[in-house]
């Protein structure tokens, strides 16, 4: 049981990333790979600040605002020196590795007796519910951010751009500001992910970011699926499902594992795992035309 | 009011696939003109089109909107002025997005996207009433999303999403040319409601002589990159339909 509770835990600090990628692949069309470099970026932010002793919350708007410039500079890369999303993203993300390296001084840096978020409120002696209370607070506010941002104009007209940047830019919309905005909200929340499974799990490693794309992305695939089965049109529920695809990700994850599957091949099953996601519609779809 | 300075195109200029699709022009369109734009293919004229809107820089000349140099300007900050119905239904509309969004976008053309929530009840019935006026029945489907809708009557809805907001300008590139002959009947019809209601300068590019003969009341013909013809209200209402024809032959 223990092991589903921290699958579910994990699940719900990675619905970040889910959120993240829910803006840069279904909102804006763009695969953006920079999230393995910026899920990082933010743990490792994290890790060097805590032990240095800075406050929980400036670490937390570090982190943020660190994720924030690494997508801003993937759109930059992308808009306006015109590399294809994919490239740019993978080019911000190699950099990352450098950057991280450099921040973390060495590939692993372990949080050992430093007050996290997790232990910021204690309202019972059960840690596990403590640190999911901390962190449904702090999902819940992203979710309730994103879902407002995303009812704006402005949101709008973020949703337009990726939709039909042809009508957009006839709208008066300048595409280009409006991608790189999205691409820092994007990686901000991505860091925000790295920020919380930094502090759950102890510790940042230099390669904890490894493949975590895929993770962002089957969580909306799963999102996607149960979205489609309810036929939702409302954003709140779209994020909130996106969410929920996170855990059950990681809950599946979880029982794979729990099934005496070598650790080693946790990656491969993963990626197995987002293929079958993904392709299941498609088969279905087949079948019915 | 659009004024062309001796503008013109040139897609790969110096290299061995050159190409000239507009060659130095000349032309000022009034305020309040529909100017309807014919030619065939290669001719120019939506080289001419997407120079105006902004979609395309001139290679040579100045490009002047309102009296207003534009020259430089993206397509997106012309939009203060212009607002465009495009060829492809998809290109005017986003699909995944409810009417009622599109036409909140549509309200904002000339305005900032501000981090407000515009689509309010009194937006709401703004667009239904706004709607009933195309007698499409769609007045309460404005969660419907856009892409559920069929070509015709998204080409419908652009056009009445154009004049939400500030309009001068219309630019029509081909608006019916994917449609069956009854929606692109109705469309046309719409889009000349809506000019002469709204007092808009109008720019339509179309293939179809019918509709080149049936509506605005200046035309210009296009061949090879430069204007060949230019005929005025008066000397449009004395051609027959056989005439634009034989343009053609």
């Amino acid at each position: 049981m223990n092991f589903y509770i921290t699958a579910f835990l994990l699940g719900l600090s990675l619905s970040a990333i889910a959120m993240g990628i829910f803006i840069s692949m279904k909102i804006f069309n763009i695969p953006d790979i920079t999230t393995d470099g910026s899920y990082t970026l933010g743990a490792v932010i994290t890790a060097v600040c805590l032990t240095h002793g800075y406050p929980i919350w400036l670490t937390y708007l570090l982190s943020v605002m660190g994720g924030a410039m690494a997508g801003s500079i993937t759109g930059f890369i992308h808009t306006k020196l015109k590399v294809n999303a994919l490239l740019a993203g993978i080019l911000v993300m190699t950099a990352l590795y450098s950057v991280n390296l450099s921040i973390l001084g060495r590939s692993n840096t372990p949080l050992l007796n430093i007050h996290n978020i997790f232990e910021v409120i204690s309202p019972t002696s059960n840690p596990d519910i403590n640190s999911s209370i901390a962190l449904l607070i702090n999902i819940a506010l992203l979710w309730t951010g994103l879902s407002l941002l995303l009812k704006t104009d402005f949101g709008l007209a973020m949703r337009a751009t990726g939709n039909s940047e042809s009508m957009i830019k006839a709208l008066g919309v300048n595409t280009d500001r409006m991608k790189i905005i999205g691409l820092a909200i994007s990686n901000g929340l991505v860091a925000t992910a790295g920020f919380l499974v930094c502090q759950y799990q102890g510790f940042a490693d230099i390669s904890m970011g490894i493949g975590i794309v895929i993770v962002g992305l089957g969580s909306v695939m799963i999102g996607e699926a149960l979205n489609h089965w309810f036929n939702i049109q409302n954003i709140w529920m779209q994020i909130a499902l996106v969410v929920l695809g996170a855990i059950l990700f990681q809950l599946v994850l979880a029982f794979t594992l729990s099934l005496g599957i070598d650790p080693n091949l946790l990656k491969m099953v993963t990626a197995v795992f987002v293929l079958i996601i993904v392709s299941i519609p498609q088969i279905r779809f087949r079948k019915q035309s | 009011m659009i004024k062309l300075n001796k503008v013109s195109k040139v897609f790969n200029k110096g290299k061995g696939n050159e190409v000239i699709a507009l060659r130095a022009t000349d032309i000022t369109i009034h305020q309040k003109e529909f100017v309807v734009v014919v030619g065939s293919n290669g001719s120019g004229k939506s080289t001419f089109l997407n120079l105006v809107a902004g979609s395309l820089f001139p290679t040579e000349g100045e490009i002047a909107l309102q009296d207003k140099p534009v020259t430089k300007l993206a397509e997106y900050e012309r939009s203060k002025w212009i607002a465009r119905v495009f060829q492809n239904p998809l290109s005017g509309t986003a699909s995944d997005l409810s009417i009622l969004t599109n036409f909140r976008l549509a309200a904002l053309r000339t305005k900032p996207k501000n981090l407000t929530i515009g689509t309010d009840k009194a937006f709401k019935e703004l667009v239904q009433q706004k709607l009933s006026t195309l007698k499409m029945g769609l007045e309460n489907k404005l969660d419907q999303p856009m892409g559920s809708l069929s070509g015709g009557q998204r080409q419908a809805l652009t056009l009445l999403m154009s004049v939400m907001d500030d309009a001068k300008i219309l630019l029509l590139d081909e608006p019916t040319a994917a449609l069956d002959p009854r929606s692109a009947n109705f469309v046309m019809q719409t889009a000349d409601k809506l000019i002469k209601e709204f007092e808009l300068t109008a720019v339509l590019v179309t293939h179809n002589l019918k509709d080149a003969y049936g509506y605005g009341n200046r035309i210009l013909q296009f061949s090879d990159g430069k204007i060949v013809r230019d005929i005025s209200e008066e000397e449009k209402a004395k051609l027959e339909l056989n005439d634009l024809f034989s343009w053609f032959e």
